[in-house]
C-alpha cells in the first residue's frame, strides 16, 4: 500500500491559517491503514486545529469528512454538494488523492496534510518499510523476491556493493543490505548459482524517467 | 604480447612485471598545482596514477580534468568513474572525453553513498551499476558502438578495471562477485586496502581455485596507516574495511611520533609477503594525503626502479 506520514502541525497551521472555513478530508484506504489520514486522524487533527485557532482568538469553521477513496471519481462526488461551503480542503489522502480532489474541485484550494512516503508494508506495529518503487518492469523473479531497486540505497542491480557489512547497509546500521537478503534467499531456494547471472542494463523508461505514466487496459474499458 | 589497448598498465602487466599504481585525490578547489604537485612526488615510482572521482561523496575537482593535468606532465593517469553521479549519457560522454585526451585506463565503481559527503540532500543516479559500466566501456571499445547502437567514430582505447573488496560481506559471494566482474569485462582489479593478510590470502586461494587469476590482473590495495587513531577509525568507521586488532595494537604499541614509521613498516612487510602470493599481479598504493611516502614504500618493497615499457 501507499505509506504516508503526518505533516508537522506547525506546517499545516501555516498553510491553513488564512482560511476561515476548512474541510479536513480523510481517506479510508491506505492512509487509514497506515494511521496517517483516516477518520481517526481527521478527528485528531481537526480538534488540534480548532484548539489552536480558539487560543489565538480566531473563529473558524473546521469540519470533518472521510471518503471511501479520494482516488476515485465516484466517491469524490459525495462532497460536491458541500464543497462551496469551504474556503479550502485539507486533505489527508496520499498525493494521488490530494491531486484527484484538486482536479475535481478546480476552484477550491487543496492543502496536503500528510507526506506521501513510499509503497510499503506494515512491518510491525507503528513501523512501515519500503518494498517497491513502481519501476513498471518487475524483476523480482530474478532477485529471489527481494527488490534491489527499492531496498538498496544505490539500486545496484548486480550487488552487493563494497559497503555491505554484517548484513547491513553502509548508510545505516539499522538498514538491511538488500543484496545480503537476496543472497540469503537464493541460498534458501537452492538457487545460489543464479547469483552469477549478470543483470542487464535496465530499461528505466517504464519508471519515472520515462515521464508520467498511463496504464490503458482495453479489456476493462467501457 | 597480445595488447588490446595503448595502456602502459596493460603493457607492464602483460610483460610479466609486478605493476605499481597509486592514487591522488583531486583538491576541493580549482588549483591545478594541488594535483601536479602530488603527481611530481610519485611519478618515477609508479606506473599509473588513479584519480579518484568525488571520493566519500565530497565534491572535488573532477577526475577527468585532474587526469588531463597528469597526462600533460607525462604521467599515465587512471580515470576513476562512479555510477552515482552520471547517467548513461554522461558516462559515455565522459569516456569519449577521456579517450580524446588519450587516457587509456579506467576504473569502474559505484561510489560511496552521497549521505557520506557534502551533498547529502542530493539525488543519486545509479542508472547503471559498476558491472554494467564495465560492460559499457568494453562495448564502446571492442564493438565501437554506443549503448544506443550507433557507431562511434574513433572508439575509446581504454584498459578497464574494477574494484574488489575481499573483506565485505557476505564473504561467500566475494569470489563469485569477482567472477561476475571478469565476465563483464574487467581486465584488472584494484582491491580494497588489505590489512587482514590471512583473509586476503584465503580469498586469493579461492580466486585461484576458479582460475580467475589467469583471467584478470589483481592489484592488491595498500594504505599505510599514519597513527593508531587512523587504524581505529578505519576499523570502526569505514564501510567494508577489515583491520585486525593485532594491527591496531602494533600501531598503538609504539610512541605517537614513531607511529607513522610503524605504519610504513607494516605496509612494506605486507607487500613483501603478498608479492609471493600466486595471482597477485601488482600493488595499488593508496597513501591518502601522504603521497610523499610512496617512493619509500616502493623502494623498500623492492619494486624500484619501475620497468620501462
Amino acid at each position: 500500500m501507499i505509506i504516508a506520514d503526518k505533516k508537522p502541525i506547525e506546517e499545516i497551521i501555516q498553510e491553513v491559517k488564512d482560511y476561515d472555513r476548512l474541510l479536513v478530508l480523510g481517506c479510508n484506504e491506505c492512509v487509514t491503514v497506515c494511521e496517517a489520514g483516516g477518520k481517526k486522524e481527521v478527528e485528531v487533527l481537526a480538534s488540534a486545529l480548532r484548539m489552536h485557532f480558539i487560543k489565538e482568538g480566531k473563529e473558524k469553521k473546521i469540519d470533518e469528512r472521510t471518503l471511501e477513496r479520494q482516488c476515485d471519481h465516484e466517491y469524490l462526488e459525495e462532497i460536491r454538494d458541500v464543497i462551496d461551503q469551504y474556503d479550502a480542503v485539507l486533505s489527508l489522502a496520499c498525493g494521488v488523492g490530494v491531486q484527484f480532489t484538486a482536479e475535481k474541485y478546480h476552484s477550491t484550494p487543496l492543502i496536503p496534510g500528510v507526506n506521501t512516503c513510499f509503497l510499503g508494508a506494515n512491518e510491525q506495529r507503528g513501523m512501515w518499510t519500503e518494498r517497491c518503487q513502481a519501476c513498471g518492469a518487475c524483476i523480482l523473479a530474478r532477485t529471489g523476491g527481494i527488490c534491489p531497486i527499492s531496498r538498496c540505497a544505490k539500486r545496484v542491480m548486480n550487488g552487493p556493493c563494497g559497503g555491505s557489512s554484517a548484513g547491513k547497509c553502509e548508510i545505516n546500521k539499522d538498514l538491511d543490505c538488500a543484496w545480503q537478503l537476496i543472497i540469503d534467499r537464493l541460498r534458501d531456494l537452492g538457487r545460489l548459482d543464479d547469483y552469477e547471472i549478470v543483470a542487464p542494463i535496465k530499461d528505466w523508461s517504464t519508471e519515472r524517467s520515462g515521464g508520467p505514466r498511463t496504464v490503458v487496459r482495453e479489456d476493462v474499458q467501457v | 604480447m597480445n595488447l588490446k589497448t595503448s595502456s602502459k598498465l596493460e603493457k607492464v602487466l602483460k610483460s610479466g612485471h609486478i605493476a605499481v599504481t597509486s592514487e591522488c585525490g583531486p583538491p576541493r578547489g580549482s588549483d591545478p598545482k594541488a594535483v601536479t604537485e602530488k603527481g611530481k612526488l610519485i611519478k618515477d615510482h609508479v606506473d599509473v596514477v588513479n584519480i579518484t572521482d568525488n571520493q566519500t561523496a565530497m565534491t572535488r575537482m573532477c577526475s577527468l580534468a585532474a587526469c588531463i593535468h597528469l597526462k600533460q606532465m607525462g604521467i599515465e593517469p587512471m580515470l576513476q568513474m562512479v555510477t552515482r553521479d552520471r547517467n548513461r549519457i554522461a558516462l559515455q560522454s565522459d569516456i569519449l572525453g577521456a579517450a580524446s585526451f588519450d587516457i587509456h585506463n579506467m576504473l569502474c565503481l559505484s561510489g560511496d553513498h552521497q549521505s557520506f559527503g557534502d551533498c547529502a540532500q542530493g539525488q543519486n543516479v545509479h542508472d547503471i551499476d559498476s558491472m554494467q559500466l564495465l560492460q559499457t566501456v568494453r562495448h564502446m571499445r571492442d564493438n565501437g558502438k554506443f549503448l544506443g547502437g550507433d557507431d562511434i567514430k574513433r572508439p575509446p582505447d581504454i584498459f578497464v578495471g574494477a574494484a574488489a573488496n575481499p573483506f565485505a560481506d557476505p564473504f561467500e559471494v566475494r569470489v563469485p562477485r569477482l567472477a561476475k566482474k571478469v565476465a563483464c569485462g574487467a581486465e584488472f582489479i584494484q582491491t580494497q586496502c588489505i590489512y587482514n593478510l590471512d583473509k586476503f590470502e584465503e580469498w586469493m586461494r579461492r580466486v585461484r581455485e576458479r582460475g580467475l587469476h589467469e583471467k584478470v590482473f589483481i592489484l592488491a590495495g595498500m594504505t599505510p596507516m599514519k597513527s593508531a587513531g587512523m587504524a581505529r577509525y578505519m576499523k570502526n568507521r569505514v564501510p567494508g574495511m577489515d583491520v585486525p586488532d593485532e594491527v591496531i595494537s602494533r600501531m598503538a604499541g609504539v610512541p605517537k611520533e614513531r607511529q607513522p614509521q610503524e605504519g610504513i613498516d607494516i605496509c612494506v612487510e605486507a607487500i613483501q609477503r603478498l608479492k609471493e602470493v600466486e595471482g597477485v599481479a601488482g600493488f595499488h598504493i593508496m597513501a591518502i594525503e601522504w603521497e610523499e611516502k610512496v617512493p619509500e614504500i616502493v623502494e623498500r618493497s623492492g619494486l624500484y626502479p619501475r620497468p620501462q615499457v
